[in-house]
């Protein structure tokens, strides 16, 4: 029995050390709770990858470099905690596509966030499959006309403004100096030198800029972009290429902007419906169950503590679906208590003591609890493949709440029952046992009675 | 048993609330939100007074907007649907909006591409069969084991019945919101509907449980009872446990529409909708429907 409420009281002390870590931890921000955008407020942007002009082995190296890039450019503006990331996707929609998704926290101007991403500049490099560049290179015939090169945008490394020295062309026209890195020069070098009397233009933001002939290859890894620009434009060209150039051109397919003042009214509506929700679980619980409604009041408290710190630790972000699920797994999260406290007045009613009746009511009631959380888990896994990010965020709540209630509930409720160690068939502890609104006792005559014959049988 | 003695007054009951629901899913039909179509929804807030409809739909025509719809979204803001937008008419939203009497911010932008739209849908549409097929899989799993007198797959079908009216009660319930606050099916819609399927298919399952239990006891000590009363006996036992976690789900349900975030209103209606409405199938359809099935066989 000591050993019992030594574990019991050890599950309370963990309990507030897992709530003070919660609080401090939220308190001193060293590891507060990830707010989704929905709730932060900012922007979420989707693109298309336009990958024409790329071959499909370079697809994937392109994709990291658009990242790379688009991530730069948005630190440069000084947003804090961008997430820029790629995805495929498209393929339940008929076609596969690659996509990048830009998060900004903080920017609730969607367009001054398309802007700012689209003053990227794209460039590509391509090659003439005919003889004689076309007079009219529309956008909508440079497919036709030419190819992917193998050198791409993301093999530049730097861009600087330079007046015309060369023969040929005009003298002290601002042109734009490309020089590719290592790696570039090498891939430059070999498509030159495999290329020499082929046309090669050079796109910027799918506009032909400058169509050379390769006359010789090239081994230095310099490129010059000339195109009849104004010193000024040559700079800007310049300074945008350094800031990095994207290696395919994307398109805007999504936008989602919530503001700032929304998303703090969400937080706060999540937080009170939470309190209150626990607030009024517990007071159901103990009006009803009384003794073992303390008890599972105390295994949900825990359970909310658990989960707010696995929130923080792994860490999920929440948005206003994943409080949703939250908020939602607290009411589930008493079932389990529910189902035993049943079973074990049950077996209470049946005649068994106390101890054995709460060691048969969980073993009891365990196959219903694991059945009722397969079905809600097989939803929070189908949930979290079918999500986008909003779902994915219930998804992921539900799924954590339902695995965490379920061992709070088994093991938490069970070791202090346990320890609590009454008798509860006799005096006052036969009302705590009992259950229902009124101080009636579920423990009649005629239950004792039947109790007493089952006993003499036995 | 009240409910099994009475089980035609609550078939009636049931087949009202249906025939509701279905009614009004023919009525109000169900409208796909830009979620799934693609489209443009935004959300206006004004510091101030709100500028008259006539007058916003005026500047929208104005702007270029067509084929929109304008909706008055509580006391000072504008609910706006249009397809998809130019960046000069998303720049120009809050100037349209603004009048002297208050100036407007957009509280909330989304626009989403055709083929996102298109893709959410049909991923929404292969979730809900997935998860049909495995709470079939669950079902079957679950009544695996042959029982008298009624067999396995009787259960199953009631259990997948009741299913269908969880179902069939938040969607039609939603068709009817939709008519009034003009909300649309979105994605947080489609996961309320496969989250009550979860839920509810359990609720049943512990019901049939006991009575298979219950039966297989009965065989046991050779004690003879008829079908009806082992019925009424295991969903007396199983009543408080039903009614209970329903009661704290539906609790914290009540809590999340009252207080909670506005953009989880609806869903948490949606789901309270669904949860009372399988609490009520587990406990008054379910079990009175396998009684039912169980006397017009004995009758044949």
């Amino acid at each position: 029995m000591l050993q019992r409420r030594l574990v019991a009281l050890a599950v309370l002390l963990i309990g507030a050390g897992i709530g003070w870590y919660v609080y401090s931890s939220q308190m001193s921000g060293s590891r507060p709770f990830k707010l989704g955008l929905d709730l932060s407020g900012g922007t979420q942007l989707v693109y298309r990858a336009k990958l024409d002009a790329i071959r499909s082995t370079d697809v994937a190296d392109s994709m990291v470099s658009l990242r790379d890039t688009i991530e730069r450019r948005v630190n440069l503006f000084g947003v804090s905690e961008p997430i820029v990331q790629t995805q495929r996707g498209g393929t339940l929609a008929g076609q596969t596509e690659e996509r990048l998704i830009v998060e900004l926290p903080g920017v609730t101007d969607a367009q001054k966030a398309i802007k700012l991403i689209g003053q990227t500049p794209v460039l590509e490099f391509r090659l003439l499959k005919g003889d004689v560049p076309p007079a009219d290179i529309s956008e909508s015939v440079v497919n036709q006309y030419f190819e992917p090169a193998a050198i791409t945008g993301k093999d530049v490394q730097s861009a600087q403004l330079e007046f015309n020295q060369a023969l040929g062309g005009i003298p002290n026209e601002p042109v734009v100096l490309l020089t590719f890195d290592s790696e570039g020069t090498r891939i430059f070098g070999d498509l030159t030198r495999g290329n020499v009397g082929r046309y090669f233009g050079m796109f910027l933001d799918g506009v032909p800029i400058s169509i050379p002939v390769i006359n010789e290859p090239i081994h230095d890894g310099k490129a010059v972009i000339s195109g009849n620009f104004t010193p000024e434009e040559a700079k800007e060209l310049a300074r945008n290429l350094n800031y990095g150039a994207l290696p395919v051109p994307i398109e805007l397919i999504s936008t989602q902007t919530v503001s700032g003042t929304l998303g703090a009214e969400a937080v706060e509506a999540g937080v009170a419906a939470g309190l209150w929700g626990v607030a009024l679980v517990a007071l159901f619980m103990f009006l009803w169950y009384r003794l073992p409604g303390v008890v599972a009041v105390l295994a949900l408290l825990l359970y909310v503590l658990v989960v707010l710190a696995l929130f923080q630790l792994i860490p999920v972000t929440l948005t206003a679906a994943g409080i949703a699920a939250f908020i939602l797994s607290v009411g589930m999260a008493v079932d389990a208590n529910v189902l035993i406290f049943e079973r074990m007045k049950e077996e209470l009613r049946g005649g068994k003591s106390t101890g054995d009746a709460i060691r048969d009511g969980f073993a009891r009631a365990w196959p219903s609890i694991r059945d009722s959380n397969i079905s809600s888990m097989i939803t929070a896994v189908i949930l979290f493949w079918f999500g986008t990010s909003l779902i994915k965020g219930f998804a992921l709540v539900f799924g954590l709440g339902v695995l965490v209630s379920m061992l709070t509930a088994i093991t938490v409720s069970r070791t202090f029952l346990l320890a609590l160690g009454i008798d509860a068939k006799v005096g006052i502890t036969r009302f705590l046992f009992g259950s229902g609104l009124f101080a009636r006792s579920s423990l009649s005559a005629e239950a004792s009675a039947q109790a007493g014959k089952l006993e003499a049988r036995s | 048993m009240f409910i099994i003695r009475n089980r035609n007054a609550f078939f009636a009951i049931t087949g009202i609330a249906l025939l509701a629901a279905l009614g009004s899913i023919f009525a109000f039909g169900l409208h796909l939100g830009p979620d799934f179509t693609g489209g443009t929804l935004v959300e206006i807030r004004y510091d101030g007074a709100r500028l008259a409809p006539g007058a916003v739909e005026q500047r929208l025509t104005d702007a270029g907007f067509s084929g929109f719809s304008l909706r008055e979204s509580g006391e000072d803001g504008y609910t706006l649907r249009a397809a998809a937008i130019s960046d000069q008419q998303r720049e120009s939203l809050s100037a349209i909006f603004s009048h002297t009497g208050g100036t407007a911010y957009v509280d909330q932008l989304s626009e989403v591409g055709p083929t996102i739209g298109k893709e959410l849908r049909n991923k929404a549409l292969i979730a809900l069969a997935l998860v049909l097929l495995c709470i079939l899989l669950f079902i079957a799993f679950a009544f695996r084991k042959v029982s008298q007198p009624v067999s396995s797959w009787r259960y199953g079908l009631i259990a997948l019945l009741t299913l269908g009216f969880d179902v069939m009660v938040p969607v039609g319930f939603f068709a009817f919101l939709g008519h009034l606050t003009g909300v649309q099916v979105d994605a947080l819609f489609a996961t309320a509907v496969l989250t009550i399927l979860g839920y509810s298919v359990h609720d049943t399952i512990v019901v049939f449980d006991r009575t298979r239990e219950n039966l297989r006891l009965n065989e046991e000590r050779n004690r003879k009872e008829d079908f009806a009363a082992t019925a009424g006996r295991s969903l007396e036992q199983t009543f408080v446990r039903s009614m209970n976690t329903s009661m704290t789900t539906i609790v914290v349900l009540v809590a999340l529409f009252a207080l909670g975030p506005a953009a989880t209103k609806y869903f948490a209606l949606t789901l309270l909708v669904g949860i009372v409405a399988g609490t009520y199938s587990s406990i008054f359809l379910a079990t009175p429907l396998l009684v039912a099935v169980e006397k017009w066989r004995g009758r044949r």
